[in-house]
C-alpha cells in the first residue's frame, strides 16, 4: 500500500495559510506553558536524567519485569493477557466482550488501541465504542483520527465543533462557546457512561513491583468509564512498565508539566486489582516493540511516555498538522516509530524535520530525537528507499564538491543568476526552496574572493 | 509456544546492555510555607483550599457555595458534615448518578501540585470521587495543616503503601478540558468545583 508522502500532505495543510498559522500559535502556546512549568522546578534536569535512566534500566531487564508484573497483577485478582500484534490484541478484547455479552463500550484515550485500530474492528462486530475524551469524541463524531496524542482535536476550530455537535447532539446552531459545547458533551457522555457494559482504558504506567496500573486524565473520563461497569480492560504496550511505585514520583512530576504545562493531571488513578466483585483484564502488547529493543540507535524511543511535548515544539509539526504524518503517533517521535514498523511506507517522515533539535531539548525522558531522525535518513538511504528527487541532487552535489574548480565555477554561476535573472527564472517549480521564501541576497564576492582581497591587502600593507 | 512465551523469548533474544536504576535520592524541592504554596497551586488549577479549626467553619464556608446550598442530594462520608444519602446502603454505583455534592475524606496533600491523595479503603463505591457534580475533601491535621501536606511527589510516595487490592488517586482540582481550541473549561466529566479543607481538630 502506498502511503502518502509527508510533503504532499503538508502542502494541503499549509494551503490554508490562516489555519496553518492558527495551528502553529495554538501549539506554541502549549509549549510556552510547558516552559514555565519546567523552570519552576530547579531539579528539572535531574528529573529528566532520572526518568531516562529508569526507563533504560527497565528496558534492559524488560522480560524479568514483565514476569514480575504479571505475577503481582494476578495476585491482586487481575487477568493478564499477552498479544504479539494488533490482531491478537483486538481478538482478546473481542472475546472478553463476547464472554460478557457486552454491546456498549466506553473507552478513554489510548494510543495503543488507535495503533491497533480497535474501534473499527469492534464496530464491525456490532459493538458500540464511544471515545470519552472530549477531543477524541469530537474526532470520532467527525469520522477523523486524532491529530495529536495529547490534544486529539487540536486541528479543529470551535465553529467546526459547534457544527458537529449541532448535527449529533442537537446543540444550538452557531453557538461556538466552548463552555456550552463542553456542557453538551458532558451530558451526552454521562448517558454513555451510565449505559456502558465495559470500560476500556489505556495505561500510562504499569508497576512491576506491585502489579498496579496508573492512568492519568484531566477530564475524569477514564475513571467514570471503569468505576460503573463491572469489567475494566486495560490495554498497554510492553514499554509502559516501570520497576517500582516510587519511580512514579519522577514520571508524574514530568508528564503533565511537559504535556500541557500543568503541575499534574487532575486525576492520576492507581488501579491495583479489579473493582470489588468486578474484573480487570490487562493486555500486554508487543506489536513490534521487542524488535526495537535490540537496536542500539532506536532503543531509546521505547522510553517515550507520550507527553506530546516534541510535537508542540516541532516547527514542522506545528506548520504541517498531525494528519500530514499519516500515522497514529505523529511528530518527531512518530517519525521514528513509524519507519521502524515499515520504513518503505513511512520513508518520508524522517525528512519532515529541520534537525533543529528542539524536540530533544524538551523531551522529558531525554530521547535524542533529532539524532535518531538523522540515523533513520541514513538507514533509508542504505535500504535504497530514497526517492530520485533526493538521490540525484545528492549525487550531483557530492560530485561537484569533490572538485574545487567545479565548485568555484558553479558558485559563480549561481551568484550571477541570483543577481541578474528575472524573478520568473528563479522562482518556479524546479526550485522548491523559493516556494514560500525569498532566496538569499547574493553578495558581489564569494567568501573565497573576499579572503583573497583581504590577504593581498594585508600583504601590501606590510 | 504461547504468545506470552514468544514475546518473552523475543525480548530475551535482544542484546541489551545492562543499565542500573539511578535511585531516587535528590535535592527535591521544598517550600517554606507548604500551606500557602498548596493553596496557590490549587487555586491555579481551579480549586480552593481552606484551613479551619472546627466543623462549623466548614459548614459556614460551604453554605456560601451555591452548589452546596442548592444541592438536593448530598453524600457525606465525613462525620463533621451531614449528608442525605445512605451511601453504604447503595449496592449499585449507578444509583449515584444524580449526586449533587459529595464531602469526602482525603489522606494528605501535595504542595508542589495541589493534589490530595484519596483511596477506596473507606469508600464503598470509588465512583463517588468522579460522579458528583461538586466535590469537597476534608483532610484531618490535628496540630497544623502543614503536617498533612508533603512538599513533593517523592515524599508523597513515601506516605503511600501500594500493592494491596485497592484503588487510589491523586486528585488536583476540579475536572477540566481544553480540547476545544485550547480554551480551559472546568467541569468536563467529573466535579465542577473542588474545595479542600484542612481541619485542625
Ligand atoms: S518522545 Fe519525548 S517529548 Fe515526544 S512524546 Fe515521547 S516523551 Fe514526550
Amino acid at each position: 500500500m502506498k502511503t502518502a508522502e509527508h510533503p504532499e500532505q503538508a502542502a494541503k495543510f499549509v494551503a490554508n495559510d490562516e489555519r496553518a498559522h492558527w495551528h502553529d500559535q495554538a501549539l506554541w502556546f502549549v509549549r510556552e506553558k510547558r516552559d514555565r512549568m519546567a523552570v519552576s522546578l530547579p531539579e528539572w534536569e535531574q528529573l529528566r536524567s532520572a526518568a531516562s535512566q529508569i526507563k533504560l534500566h527497565t528496558v534492559s531487564r524488560l522480560a524479568d519485569y514483565l514476569e514480575q508484573f504479571e505475577q503481582n497483577a494476578t495476585k491482586l485478582g487481575a487477568v493478564v493477557h499477552w498479544a504479539r500484534d494488533s490482531e491478537e490484541h483486538n481478538q482478546i478484547v473481542l472475546s472478553l466482550l463476547q464472554k460478557t455479552g457486552a454491546k456498549r463500550v466506553v473507552k478513554s484515550k489510548s494510543m495503543l488501541t488507535e495503533e491497533c485500530h480497535l474501534n473499527p474492528f469492534l464496530e464491525e462486530q456490532g459493538i458500540e465504542v464511544v471515545d470519552t475524551d472530549l477531543g477524541e469524541r469530537i474526532v470520532q463524531m467527525r469520522k477523523e483520527t486524532p491529530s495529536h496524542i495529547v490534544l486529539p482535536a487540536i486541528h479543529i476550530k470551535k465553529e467546526e465543533v459547534s457544527e458537529t455537535f449541532h448535527e449529533h447532539l442537537q446543540t444550538e446552531a452557531g453557538n461556538n462557546d466552548p463552555n456550552y459545547l463542553t456542557e453538551a458533551a458532558r451530558n451526552h457522555l454521562r448517558e454513555k457512561f451510565l449505559a456502558a457494559d465495559v470500560g476500556i482504558t489505556g495505561v500510562n504506567f504499569a508497576i512491576a513491583e506491585t502489579g498496579g496500573l496508573v492512568v492519568c486524565t484531566n477530564e475524569g473520563n477514564a475513571d467514570l468509564g471503569v468505576s460503573l461497569p463491572k469489567m475494566h480492560i486495560a490495554c498497554m504496550g510492553i514499554e509502559k512498565l516501570i520497576p517500582h511505585a516510587s519511580d512514579l514520583s519522577v514520571f508524574l512530576r514530568l508528564l503533565a508539566r511537559s504535556a500541557t504545562g500543568q503541575p499534574i493531571t487532575t486525576y492520576s488513578s492507581h488501579f491495583h486489582g479489579p473493582l470489588p466483585g468486578g474484573e480487570l483484564h490487562i493486555i500486554l502488547v508487543d506489536n513490534g516493540r521487542s524488535n526495537l529493543m535490540g537496536s542500539e540507535q532506536f532503543r531509546n524511543s521505547l522510553k517515550c511516555i507520550r507527553c506530546g511535548a516534541c510535537m508542540n515544539t516541532c516547527p514542522v509539526y506545528r506548520r504541517s498538522g498531525g494528519h500530514s504524518y499519516g500515522t497514529t503517533v505523529p511528530g518527531p517521535i512518530g517519525s521514528i516509530l513509524a519507519p521502524s514498523r515499515d520504513s518503505k511506507a513511512h520513508k518520508s517522515l524522517p525528512f519532515a524535520c529541520t534537525l533543529c533539535g528542539s524536540c530533544t531539548d524538551v523531551c522529558p525522558v531525554k530521547i535524542d530525537l533529532h539524532h535518531e531522525l538523522l540515523e533513520w535518513r541514513g538507514e533509508i538511504r542504505q535500504r535504497g528507499q530514497l526517492p530520485m528527487s533526493k538521490t540525484v541532487p545528492m549525487k550531483l552535489t557530492s560530485w561537484m564538491m569533490r572538485s574545487p574548480w567545479l565548485f568555484r565555477w558553479v558558485g559563480a554561476i549561481g551568484k550571477f543568476c541570483l543577481r541578474h535573472l528575472p524573478r520568473w527564472a528563479i522562482y518556479h517549480g524546479l526550485n522548491p526552496w523559493g516556494k514560500q521564501r525569498e532566496m538569499p541576497e547574493s553578495p558581489k564576492e564569494s567568501f573565497r574572493e573576499l579572503y583573497q582581497i583581504h590577504e593581498s591587502k594585508k600583504a601590501s600593507d606590510e | 509456544m504461547s504468545s506470552r512465551d514468544q514475546i518473552l523469548k523475543s525480548i530475551r533474544n535482544q542484546v541489551v546492555a545492562s543499565v542500573d536504576h539511578p535511585g531516587l535520592a535528590g535535592d527535591w524541592i521544598r517550600y517554606d510555607d507548604r500551606v500557602a504554596h498548596f493553596a496557590t497551586v490549587l487555586a491555579a488549577v481551579g480549586g480552593a483550599a481552606h484551613v479551619v479549626d472546627t466543623a462549623e467553619e466548614i459548614v459556614a464556608v460551604l453554605s456560601k457555595v451555591p452548589a452546596f446550598a442548592q444541592a438536593s442530594k448530598i453524600v457525606s462520608l465525613c462525620e463533621q458534615i451531614s449528608g442525605n444519602v445512605d451511601f453504604v446502603a447503595i449496592d449499585d454505583p449507578h444509583a449515584l448518578e444524580d449526586v449533587d455534592f459529595a464531602v469526602l475524606p482525603a489522606q494528605f496533600a501535595v504542595a508542589e501540585n495541589g493534589a490530595v491523595w484519596v483511596d477506596d479503603a473507606v469508600v464503598k463505591h470509588r465512583v463517588i470521587y468522579f460522579i458528583p457534580q461538586h466535590l469537597s475533601f476534608i483532610v484531618r491535621s490535628p496540630a497544623d495543616a502543614a503536617d498533612a501536606i508533603v512538599d513533593n511527589m517523592h515524599l508523597a510516595y513515601e506516605r503511600i503503601s501500594l500493592g494491596e487490592p485497592q484503588f487510589g488517586a491523586f486528585v488536583s482540582g476540579p475536572s477540566k478540558t481544553a480540547d476545544i481550541e485550547q480554551s480551559l473549561v472546568i467541569g468536563a466529566h467529573g466535579a465542577r468545583s473542588l474545595n479542600v479543607f484542612f481541619l485542625r481538630q
